[in-house]
């Protein structure tokens, strides 16, 4: 074990590392340079008054909104000659649980590609490339003929996986009564009640809430119009991490945009517009097989979504960068996931010859583009949208869909939904229970997707805000629960699970904050 | 108790119907006595037509003001509307109040427009100023997209001029009356796609002017991207995004029927442009449908057994300025998905509630206040009544400095659900 002295050095260590040649050093460095025509600089007092014209222009700001923004990125602390592999994911069953889960998927790929007889990516010829840089902002209105194309895989299928997956040191027969009720049947740890209480202290009934009407101790007006002020106060400051502690309160819908963008200290530099077109030339340049499924996946969701369908071009356009993007392969480091690798032609196998594929390692299921849909509410300009689609993905989204022991990872989201149930609404999850109707079943889509294309918009940004602001998905487990308890009446008289999914078919009508507070806060445990 | 009221219609839609039955309102055919007739605007106009002599009796309501048109037809709302304008000047009125360039401050919300072959020379000389605008043309009595087409060169509406060679085809077509008007070519875009709002206004009597706005209408988008470009001047997808004529393109969507909600509009203006701006839009909206009333108002048979329940289709422009294309007399009660359905079918369940008070046998005599719940979705968008008897006349005539001077601020002070900030 680490002390928390060599905690902390490891942590410096490895963030000092990480800033390292990145373009914000190299800023820094120019500018520390520059100041020493300035006449306030003294020699004697070189260091300090280099110190203090950095903090004075801005620069300490955004050196500490960076530093930040690794923090929340920050593998938990482990020892220093700790393999990599033990950062990705501490568990060797659950390693190996996603390597052959990836396996499969793979497999799933590859197999489309030889029964479809199209090859992975090609270039394309000049004539179509000019066509698509033309019809670049309606690539809707091409209907490719996609009716062989499958989803690589969908939610429902990733869940039996997590439902099998098993600890091979843990007897689960019948040592604990409780662990049987459920589908998941690992054992992690988790945060129970009275930690959540505690952990989402903000969200208690006392403290004012953007996204609840009422039933505050201030009137809901006189405190929207104090929290507007706050907020435009922190995005005067350019301060990440007030942003950060400001929207577990919610966001103010005008303010959003801005926020959201200070959080994931996304900047509005020439070169990340340039970094954008730069990745638009690569999908001119290449076609790809998961073009396809990306195309797929967007007609068959985002297209039919009375909230979304507005924004298709956008997806098509920031998820066709996205596959290129090769800078997201640098999550892989903590993300439990490997990226998936092919081999040119005739050289399957051979190390050499592998490449990464997709260029991002992510490959596209079902539902995929509608994490991308509702922060085109927010940002109506395509480069940046994508670059906070991105930083939403490497900093939260890909925990939704990799198998890990993460508190924020898919399979703790699952176990906490399932053991909120059993204690909070025992009687509920038995009644479901014995008519075939495991919760987890209903509810596993909604986590997967967090809760995009279920929720309305404006109830799904407030919910995104909580994500944001505790730098924690298990809000997810938690909402999804109280849906459960909010229903509970309706569940107790249904005898199916065809029946228990028509009562919660519908979410759309639902308010996330009371319901969330509700459930933490007003009930009796 | 007066017995059960006794219904008619020549609409046959289940959203009518169905709010009928449930009310348990009897059907009876037009020759019978019937106290509620919803009716299409062809038997308005014979209903109420100078042969007929027909007058309606205590207990009668219909859904129509016997001459709407003075509203609903293009070319007669343009020319209310100018004269409305005209009138307040007159009057020195500070809402007629102009801008350097002699356009008017407050009343500037319908695009140029002209009356074809009339106004023809009036035209060409206004498109003489502006040679590279585009114009659509869109015949008077026309609806749903029918016979509308764009242009941007005068060679192309050369018959309707009145000195076309081709005498024998003007006496011929002289009563195939256009519009022109000047074509929005800066619209909003969403997502890169034109969109225009429907929105529903429920009048149930001129003078004094009571009007109700319908909280829950909609965007329609058009299915191809937007395009300025002149040679897309004749694919119709991109330029109109009626659902008559988008459910004819091939993207045409039957699960959202290209229709977003107002309140998705909201949303997504205020987080991209800011409360301000977003407020600003809304209120000016509101404005233009009691101006567009008030303009119609003087001439409006105010019929006592009269309401009606118009579909505004507003534009917004790139710098969020709304313009009012024009009003339906008879917005579609065809569902095009789900949600349209309900939405339909609320709205006119709302509409009963508040025209047939309790859904009882009317009495053309009661005073037109409904009771505050009975509102449903709809807010209270005008109410002379209620405005004078405040003595916010006075706070008419100062409005213009008011909400439209510093920059419509005003509306927040009043709290949320505030309908309008100038009552």
């Amino acid at each position: 074990m680490l002390g928390e002295e060599e905690e902390l050095s490891v942590s410096i260590a490895h963030i000092v590392q990480k800033l390292k040649g990145s373009a914000l050093h190299c800023q820094l460095e120019k500018e520390a340079r520059k100041c020493l025509l300035s006449t306030d600089i003294k020699l004697e007092t070189l260091k300090e008054d280099i110190r203090e014209f950095l903090k004075s222009s801005g620069w300490e700001k955004k050196l500490q909104n960076a530093v930040y923004r690794e923090l929340t990125v920050l593998p938990a602390p482990c020892h220093p000659a700790a393999p990599a592999e033990h950062i990705k994911e501490p568990l060797a069953y659950m390693r190996r649980a996603q390597a052959s889960w990836e396996k499969r998927v793979l497999k799933s790929l590859n197999s489309m590609c030889t029964e479809l007889n199209i090859p992975l990516a090609r270039k394309r010829p000049a004539e179509e490339q000019k066509e698509l840089l033309n019809k670049w902002n309606e690539m809707g209105t091409e209907e490719p003929d996609l009716t062989l194309f499958r989803p690589v895989y969908a939610p429902k299928d990733f869940l039996e996986v997590l439902i099998n997956l098993r600890n091979p040191n843990y007897d689960t027969d019948q040592t604990s009564f409780r662990a049987n009720l459920g589908l998941i049947q690992v054992p992690l740890k988790m945060k129970d009640i009275p930690e959540l209480r505690e952990f989402f202290g903000e969200l208690n009934l006392n403290t004012g809430q953007l996204g609840v009407d009422d039933s505050t101790p201030v009137p809901p007006e006189m405190f929207e119009n104090e929290h507007l002020r706050i907020g435009k106060k922190i995005l005067e400051e350019h301060d990440s991490a007030a942003a950060q502690q400001y929207v577990r309160q919610g966001c103010p819908t005008a303010l959003r945009a801005e926020l959201w963008a200070l959080i994931l200290n996304i900047s509005d530099q020439p070169e990340d517009i340039l970094y954008y077109e730069q990745l638009k030339s690569n999908v001119i340049q290449h076609d790809l097989l998961s073009d396809s499924l990306i195309y797929k996946d967007v007609k068959l969701t985002a297209s039919n979504d009375d909230y979304y369908f507005v924004f298709e071009d956008y997806l098509y356009q920031v998820l066709l960068c996205f596959s290129r993007d090769t800078s997201v392969l640098e999550h892989f480091a903590y993300n439990s996931a490997t990226p998936p690798k092919s081999y040119i032609r005739g050289k399957l196998g051979v190390e050499e010859f592998a490449v990464v594929y997709p260029p991002n390692g992510v490959i596209p299921f079902h539902g995929f583009s509608m994490y991308v849909a509702p922060l085109c509410f927010l940002y109506p300009e395509p480069a940046r949208l994508y670059q906070v689609f991105r930083e939403m993905y490497v900093r939260f989204f890909f925990r939704l869909h990799s198998i890990s022991s993460h508190i924020s990872g898919i399979m703790s989201l699952c176990l906490l939904f399932e053991n909120l149930l059993q204690t909070h609404l025992p009687q509920l999850f038995y009644h479901l229970r014995e008519i075939g109707a495991q919760p987890l079943r209903i509810s596993f889509k909604w986590m997967v997707r967090a809760f995009s294309g279920y929720l309305a918009t404006d109830q799904l940004l407030l919910l995104w805000d909580r994500i944001l602001g505790y730098n924690s998905l298990e809000i997810l487990a938690v909402l999804a629960a109280a849906v459960f308890a909010f229903r509970a009446m309706n569940l107790m008289e249904v005898t199916s699970l065809a029946a228990a999914e028509a009562v919660l078919a519908d979410i759309s009508t639902l308010k996330v904050m009371p319901l969330l507070q509700i459930f933490l806060f007003a009930t009796v445990t | 108790m007066s017995g059960k009221l006794k219904w008619v219609t020549d609409i046959e839609k289940s959203v009518l119907i169905n709010n009928f039955e449930k009310r348990g309102w009897v059907q009876v055919s037009e020759n019978e006595d019937w106290n509620f007739y919803w009716m299409s605007v062809q038997t308005i106009r014979n209903c109420f037509s100078v042969e007929t002599g027909f007058r309606l009796s205590d207990d009668q309501i219909v859904n129509h003001f016997p001459n709407h048109y003075e509203l609903t037809r293009k070319d007669l709302m343009v020319k209310n509307i100018k004269r409305y304008r005209k009138e307040m000047e007159k009057e020195g009125s500070p809402l007629a109040e102009k801008d350097e360039n002699g356009k008017y401050l407050y009343l500037d919300f319908v695009p140029v427009t002209f009356m074809l072959p009339a106004d023809y020379n009036l035209f060409v000389e206004e498109f003489r100023k502006n040679p590279s605008s585009t114009w659509i043309m869109k015949p008077c009595g026309k609806a749903q997209g029918k016979g509308i087409f764009l242009i941007n060169k005068l060679s192309q509406i050369k018959k309707w001029s009145r000195d076309s060679k081709t005498s024998s085809f003007v006496s011929q077509s002289s009563k195939e009356a256009y519009v022109i008007s000047l074509y929005i070519d800066n619209p909003l875009l969403i997502g890169g796609r034109k969109f225009d709002l429907r929105l529903y206004v429920l009048v149930t009597t001129y003078r004094p002017l009571k009007c109700y706005m319908y909280k829950l209408g909609f965007c329609r988008f058009c299915t191809v991207k937007y395009t300025p470009s002149t040679s897309e001047l004749d694919n119709m997808f991109v330029h109109l995004t009626n659902v008559a004529i988008q459910k004819h393109g091939d993207d045409y969507n039957h699960i959202h029927g290209g229709k977003w909600t107002v309140s998705n509009l909201r949303l997504y203006l205020e987080s991209t442009r800011g409360r301000e701006v977003t407020d600003k839009l809304f209120d000016e909206i509101h404005w233009i449908m009691v101006q567009s009333l008030k303009a119609v108002a003087p001439v409006m048979n105010n019929d006592k057994h009269c309401f009606e329940c118009y579909g505004y289709d507003i534009i917004i422009d790139d710098r969020l300025k709304p313009w009012l294309i024009e009003v339906n007399a008879s917005p579609s009660l065809t569902s095009s998905t789900a949600n349209d359905r309900i939405l339909k079918y609320n709205l006119i369940n709302d509409t009963l509630n508040i025209v047939v008070p309790n859904g009882e046998i009317p009495d053309f005599k009661w005073n037109k206040v409904p009771p505050k719940e009975a509102l449903g979705s709809y807010e209270i968008l005008y109410d002379e009544e209620a405005a004078q008897g405040d003595g916010s006349d006075r706070d008419m005539r100062s409005r213009p400095g008011q909400a439209f001077g510093a920059k419509g601020s005003r509306a927040r002070d009043s709290g949320r659900s505030a309908p309008t900030t100038w009552k």
